[in-house]
Formats: structure tokens, sequence, C-alpha cells
């Protein structure tokens, strides 16, 4: 009962998978369970959350002891340098053994090469509680699916530098747009604006018209396992009125299941509003704006004397600037976030939204931590808490 | 003032993304200035440029399907920008497979080079890309300073070797000198040298032949009874030269190096419809 033998021919994707959860925290969190090995991790910050499932059935043999929970945790570097050199890997390495042993404190590795050649990786794990994002994806207005390559061809136009990209949504168009804050540093970045008609997903309902804020990191992740392994996305959200309203990205396939949840970045009441005015009607639809072949739509009026200086030449629109107005605060806050995500931790799950200051940042999600079953609670005690704070220090 | 440009034709949108990554590779920023006939990116010779100036002529025929301009006036038919071409080429470059880019100048939140792009979809609808390059419009009191520059009253030219050849010398110069002396004749050979207190490296490149610039030019009769032999010299901070070899993206069909002794190097590059010059001061 202390020995959990998992046997899988190699296959590439569980290296990928891995690879996948390191560029979102630092620590795997893996569960044996009856419906098959759970691989986790999360972010520092708690703002983004992976889980993939590996069915029994992806495993050539998959027995652990039944009516017993285990879980542990350890650093994801350590895992990965047991996978690191992909294309060698793939040539050379016939099956692969995952052996827990409880005992030893001790997770293996065992690679069956060609001739004969056998690697081993210990690893030690510590005990851990168990990670779960709470989130219920089924209850969301908006669900999207589409194929991996849809949403690469997307992200490819954005820099890699960018941070945050917004998402918005109607009936038949998705826009895709990085934000440009007002002061006059940033006010030099590109802004850019990709459309994406609804025909192109594979399945497109919208319920709510609503657009949210997320991390492009995490996600850009999370593609190159979808598009290595070449299975469709799905999206899922909601209305960003709530507490906590994660973005949830699933990925799946019979014997697979990889769900990402992505926290939004909330925005004050003035913000939601724009937000809303915005998606309602959204800037000048992209796809009239093109056909549109009157030169007099998009003149600039500007530099007809030859005294003026560049820097009068551009007087905001009413528009403009009410729109500069209601994005300051959020700029400001923006820089701030750092801070204000450890407070989240602190506070989570008690906030109400009538008492939160007008902040924009990013929610943290919302964990349940289960405690660990009474064998456990005798080595950790405390490992709920343990881990809320510990996690909370080096924000990416 | 109005600009609207279309491309449709993969190949000129390539084309034109090169010029432009090229650009990005010398300067981080320049000044656009647009006729209706041509399109020219410039940067004036200032000290904060390291006295770098550069003249990068296109005729805008050669690119867009379409090009609409209207200048600040009727008389002074142009618009002058103060552009990013790094943001210029990234869009650039993420929109090349596109059915057809529109390049536009619009107001956003402030003045914008918009480029939109029409990407190939499955779907009935298509895709739409804009990126918002944003731009300084350059009031016409500063224009002076972006006229062409007048081609330098120089003592000696000549064609440069193959351009991936420099560069590799250049590259390994580069490693032990901050200065390279470039030193050309009329009898067509070339050398590039570095000397420090530990290691002198010279680099001779022969039969590189000199271009005939017939009368109009600046070579009066003064230097064609020039000696053959006699060497032009320039010592130049490798590091221009070096951006300048180094960002090549268009394959030029002619590359020609003018040497004013001691005081300047101008590099020339011809590609068919597209002209590069490059101005790098000689420091004592």
């Amino acid at each position: 009962m202390h020995l959990q033998l998992i046997v899988c021919v190699y296959r590439q994707v569980l290296a990928k998978a891995i690879h996948s959860l390191s560029r979102i925290g630092d620590e795997l969190y893996v569960e044996p369970q009856e419906d098959g090995l759970a691989l986790r991790s999360v972010n520092s910050s708690r703002s983004a959350y992976a889980c993939f499932l590996f069915a029994p059935l992806f495993f050539s043999r998959y027995t652990i002891p039944s009516g017993h929970t285990f879980r542990c945790k350890m650093l994801i570097k350590s895992v990965q340098a047991v996978f690191r050199s992909l294309a060698s890997l793939e040539k050379t390495v016939e099956k692969c053994h995952i052996e827990l042993d409880k005992h030893k404190d001790r997770l293996t590795f065992t690679l069956h090469c060609k001739h004969g050649l056998l690697k081993t990786h210990n690893l030690s794990f510590q005990d851990s509680e168990s990670l779960q994002a709470v989130f219920d994806k089924d209850s969301c207005a908006n669900v999207f699916r589409a194929q991996p390559r849809l949403l690469v061809d997307t992200v490819v136009h954005f820099p890699p530098s960018l941070e945050e990209v917004t998402l918005a949504v109607s009936d038949e168009r998705m826009w895709v747009r990085n934000h440009v804050e007002e002061d006059s540093e940033q006010s030099k970045a590109m802004l850019t604006e990709l459309c994406l008609a609804s025909d192109e997903f594979d399945h497109y309902a919208v319920q709510a018209h609503n657009s949210i804020t997320f991390c492009l990191k995490e996600l850009r992740g999370l593609l190159v396992f979808a598009e290595a392994t070449g299975l469709p996305i799905s999206m899922y959200f909601d209305d960003p009125g709530r507490y906590a309203y994660p973005y949830t990205v699933v990925i799946s396939d019979s014997v697979l299941e990889g769900d990402f949840v992505l926290a939004t970045l909330s925005d004050d009441p003035n913000h939601r509003k724009h937000n809303t005015r915005r998606t309602q009607t959204p800037v000048p639809p992209p796809p009239d704006d093109f056909m549109n072949d009157d030169i007099d739509s998009y003149l600039i009026a500007m530099d007809t004397s030859i005294a003026q200086g560049p820097s009068t030449t551009c007087p905001p629109t009413p528009a403009l600037a009410e729109s500069t107005h209601s994005k300051e605060p959020a700029a400001a806050n923006h820089r701030t976030r750092k801070h204000s995500e450890e407070e989240e931790e602190v506070a989570e799950g008690e906030t109400a939204d009538s008492g939160r200051p007008p902040n924009k940042k990013f929610c943290s999600l919302f964990f349940g931590s289960v405690l660990p079953s009474s064998s456990q609670m005798s080595t950790q005690p405390v490992t709920t808490q343990e881990v809320l704070a510990s996690d909370s220090e080096d924000d990416t | 003032m109005k600009f609207r440009g279309k491309i449709v034709d993969v190949a000129c949108l390539n084309h034109f993304s090169r010029v432009i990554t090229t650009i990005s590779k010398l300067t981080k920023m320049c000044v656009l200035r647009m006729t209706p006939v041509h399109l020219f990116f410039v940067l004036s010779g200032k000290v904060a440029n390291g006295g770098v100036s550069m003249w990068c002529e296109l005729l805008q025929a050669n690119f867009f399907d379409e090009y609409q301009m209207e200048g600040v006036s009727a008389e002074d038919n142009e618009i002058c920008l103060e552009v990013t071409p790094e943001n210029l080429s990234r869009a650039l470059k993420t929109v090349q497979n596109a059915v057809a880019v529109k390049v536009k100048l619009t107001k956003k939140h402030c003045p914008c080079l918009t480029i939109a792009a029409e990407l190939p979809t499955l779907s009935s609808i298509s895709r739409v890309v804009t990126h918002d390059v944003p731009v300084d419009v350059i009031p016409r009191k500063l224009w002076y300073e972006f006229k062409e520059p007048s081609m330098p009253d120089f003592d000696v030219s000549i064609y440069l070797p193959p351009l991936k050849t420099m560069k590799n010398v250049v590259d390994r110069m580069k490693n032990l000198s901050n200065f390279l002396v470039i030193e050309a004749n009329l009898n067509g050979e070339m050398n590039l040298k570095i000397e420090t207190d530990l290691v002198s490296v010279t680099t001779h490149f022969k039969d590189l032949g000199n271009p005939p610039w017939g009368g109009d030019a600046s070579q009066d009769s003064e230097s064609q009874s020039r000696d053959p032999e006699a060497m032009a010299e320039a010592r130049v901070d490798i590091r221009r030269l070096q951006q300048f070899l180094m960002g090549q993206q268009v394959n030029p069909s002619k590359a020609m190096c003018n040497i004013v002794h001691q005081r300047v190097v101008h590099l020339i590059l011809l590609h068919e419809d597209v002209s590069l010059q490059y101005f790098i001061p000689a420091v004592a």
C-alpha cells in the first residue's frame, strides 16, 4: 500500500504538460487519484492555476492503493530536469515508470531507454494540501471552443513583452486588444486590436456582452501545449461584476484534461461602466473601418499653421478626455498591484464587492483548500495556512 | 492632412516590411516624409544620434496599389511624421500573409499611423487586425532639417565587397577595438584597419572597382588628377558601421562607399526602387 506504480509508454505529452505547468508556478502538486493522475500548479500570486488530469487509460498500468489519498508537491524544476531535451528523449525512451514511495518520501521516475539503458531520477517531495481552484465553468455565460491555431495566430500579433490583453465579445465577434495607458510614456506604445468572427470558432456562445482582461503569459504557456498536442481549447468566462470571475481554459481529449483558471483584472465601477460602454458600442467595428475607403473619414486635422508645435496639435476630444479620466486611477493602482494582491490573499473570500476600493487588480483565485486527511494531519497540522502564506511572497 | 495607402501584393508588402526592418536596425526614431510620389525615411545628423544621418528613399508607386495623400497645404503637399520604425516593423511583420494591408494616418488617442490588415481565414467574415503606431506630427518650421543631404565632395568612391563578408570582418574587429579606419583609393582597393596598443589588424580588399560618377558628381578635375594609389581614410565608431552592416535586410544590387578624407564615410545602397544613404562622421 505504500507503493504506487504508474507505468506508461513514454509519451511526450506528459513532459509537455509539465513544461506547460512550469510556466505557471514553481511547484508541482502531484496527486494520484482514482480517476487518474493529477498534476497541478499555481502561481505565486495565486492568479493563475493549472491542472492536468491524465486518465488511467493514458498509462499502460495505473495502480494506486484504494481508499487512500495521497498528495505531495515538489519543485517543478527538478521534474523538468527529468524530461530535459525532449527531442532526444523522444528517440531513445521506450517506457517511463513513475513510482511514489511514501516511506522514503521519494518520487521515482525511471526512463527505460534503448539498449537497456536505465535512467532513474529520485525526487524528494513534501506533503501538501489539496489544491483546487473553485470555479464552476458550467455556469458561465460565455463559452467558446477553438482550434489552438486560431488562438496562436491571435496572440502572435502582440509583442512578447506585453503583459495583459483585453478580450471583448459580442454576438458575432470577439475583439482582442492591448491596453495602452494614457500617461505620456505609455502613449508611445502601439495599440493593437484583432477582431475574430464567431464562425472561426468551433463553438461560440455569448450570453453576456462583456470584456475581461487577463495575463498573456499563462495563456502563452498553455498555447504551447495546445499547439503541440493539437487539442481544441475551450474558454469559459462570466460577468466581470462578480467578486472573482476567473477565466477558464480547458484542453481535453479522452485520456487527458487540462484546466487552466486565470484570474481576470477587476475594475472599479467606473471602469466597468467604461468597459460595458466599450463593448456595447465597440470601437468602430474594424471590418467596416477596413472596408471604408473614404479618405475623409480618417483625416487628421492638425498642424495647419506653420508656427504651431506638435504638442498643441492634438487637443483631446471630449470623449477621449472622459476615457482618460476613468483610466487614470486605474493606471495608478496598476502599479501598486503587487502589493494589493497580497492583501487580497489575506482577505480571501471575505471582502464584499461594495467594500473594495476602486481598484484595478487581479483577483486572487478563490481556492478551496481541503484539509488533509487525519493521517496527514499529524505531520502537517496547518497545511492550509502554510501554503497561503508561503506562496504570497515572491510575486512574478 | 490625410494619408491612406493600400498594399495588396504580397511581394510588395514583404519588400516594404524588409525596408522598414532595415531602418529599424539603424535607428530608434526617425522621420517619415510623405510626398505624392515618394516616401522618405530621414535621420538628421544630430549629436544625439552620434552624428549619424540617414536618407532612405522609396517610390510609393512601387509599393502601394492605392496611395492618396493631402499634405499640410497645396504648396507644401507633404506630411512629416516622427515614427518609431521598430513599431512599424513589428506591425508589418505580423501581417505578412495578409490579403490586403492599409496604412493610414488616423487620430486615435494620439496621431497614429494605423496599419490595418485583412488576414486570410476560412470564415466568411475576414479577420482584421489593426496596429495603431503613435506618431508625432512635425510642424513645418522644422521641416528644413529633413531635406536630402547633398552628396559630399568625396575624395574616393568605391564599390563595397559583399556586405556579409564585410560584416564578418567588422564583427571580429569589434572585439578588439572601438574604432575602425576605413580607407580606399581610386585603384579599387579598400582596407579596414584597427589599431590598438597591442594589436594592429588590417583586412585588404582589392579589385572592387570605382563607380563612374560622370561629370555631374562632385568628382571634379582635381580628384581626377588624384593619384590612384593614394588612400583617403576616415576613422569611425565601429558600432555605427556594424549597425549598418547588421541590419541589412534589403539585398542591394549596388553598395558603394564614398570617403571624404578624415571627415565622413558615406554609404549608399541601391536596390531597384529603394535607395539608402548612411553617413558616419569620422572621429579624430
